[in-house]
């Protein structure tokens, strides 16, 4: 079974209304070094077989026409997680 | 109630799973002289009908982005098609994010900037009362209808702000304080052949008196909401 990951995140000139909340409640908690916080999205899109050139060709189209709206959001993301060890790495120690 | 004539314009009114105020549009459509068609997602024919609004509401409870699942529902394809072709289309907040998403509307909503739902009686100034939805508004009128959204601020790029404001597509603009922080106090918009028409407030909720907003004339007594399905009934007339 393949893994396909795509994070969306709102356009830098947007302002992230969410993001901003979590920056104001971080120092309540101490963690005060924190200037900024914008939240986006990840979704993890699976496949039977493997991740094949086609199938992440799939995945990017899905990506810029249902999982993001370009008018607020970048796909900054679309990569097959299996092949990309520092991710799962990221994942494993989570 | 305004006696429906022997032809009464026929007023689709799309549903989506989540949909909340597809009743109250087609009452508004009943009291302006109109006949409601109710249409569902789900069915790409829209039976004939005339104009169509889509209603406020959390279709598909606005997972992923409000409105951008519904965008693909294939009564949409039939609405998208149809508007192309000049046909009337109302979408009222939910209805606007679907507009938005389906690109018959330029820009987007995002969260209100304070992160709170709002709900309260709001001032709109009409900045274009020749669209196929407000042609029975003075221009410059001042009307009251009700305002309810989480995901209300109205945003695009600069470029397409000028754009809207240089070719006279603003429709609406929040008077007095600015509820969710839309750019440029925009509440609604319209496409460059004024058929298509979204804002987040709500006209459906103010169409009869004892049931709308307070007004000068009484309490809950105002109607403003009305004109828009008037003016639909008007520009069909008319064309």
């Amino acid at each position: 079974m393949g893994r396909v990951v795509v994070e969306v995140m709102p356009k830098p000139e947007i302002l992230d209304p969410q993001g901003k909340a979590v920056v104001g409640a971080l120092p309540r908690l101490g963690f005060t070094q924190f200037t900024s916080v914008r939240q986006g999205k990840r979704f993890e899109l699976e496949v039977e077989g493997d991740v094949t050139p086609e199938v992440l060709a799939a995945a990017q189209e899905a990506a810029v026409t249902l999982l993001s709206n370009p008018v607020i959001e970048d796909v900054v993301r679309v990569a097959d997680v299996a092949a990309d060890a520092a991710a799962t790495t990221v994942e494993g120690a989570a | 109630m305004a006696a429906p004539t022997l032809d009464a314009a026929r007023i689709g009114v799309l549903t989506f799973p989540g949909t909340l105020d597809d009743r109250d549009a087609a009452r508004a459509v009943r009291l302006a002289g109109g006949e409601p068609v109710s249409l569902w997602h789900a069915d790409a024919d829209l039976h004939g009908v005339d104009a169509v609004v889509l209603p406020g509401g959390f279709s598909y409870g606005d997972y992923l982005r409000a409105g951008a699942i519904s965008r693909f529902a294939p009564a949409m394809g039939a609405v998208v098609d149809a508007a192309r072709g000049g046909m009337p289309v109302l979408g009222i907040c939910n209805g606007f994010q679907i507009l938005t998403e389906a690109h018959l509307l330029p820009g987007s909503m995002v969260k209100n900037d304070h992160l709170h739902f709002v709900c309260r009686e709001q001032q709109l100034v009409v900045e274009n009362a020749s669209t196929a939805w407000t042609n029975q508004f003075a221009q410059g009128q001042t009307i009251t209808i009700p305002l309810k959204n989480q995901d209300g601020q109205f945003v695009a790029d600069d470029r397409t702000l000028d754009e809207l404001e240089g070719e006279g597509r603003v429709v609406f603009r929040y008077v007095g304080q600015n509820p969710n922080g839309s750019r440029r106090d925009i509440a609604g918009i319209t496409n460059e052949r004024g058929n298509v028409v979204g804002l987040m407030p709500h006209p459906e909720h103010a169409v009869e008196a004892g049931f709308g907003p307070d007004a000068a004339d009484g309490v809950r007594a105002g109607t403003d909401g009305l004109t828009f399905f008037t003016s639909v009934l008007a520009s069909l007339v008319r064309a």
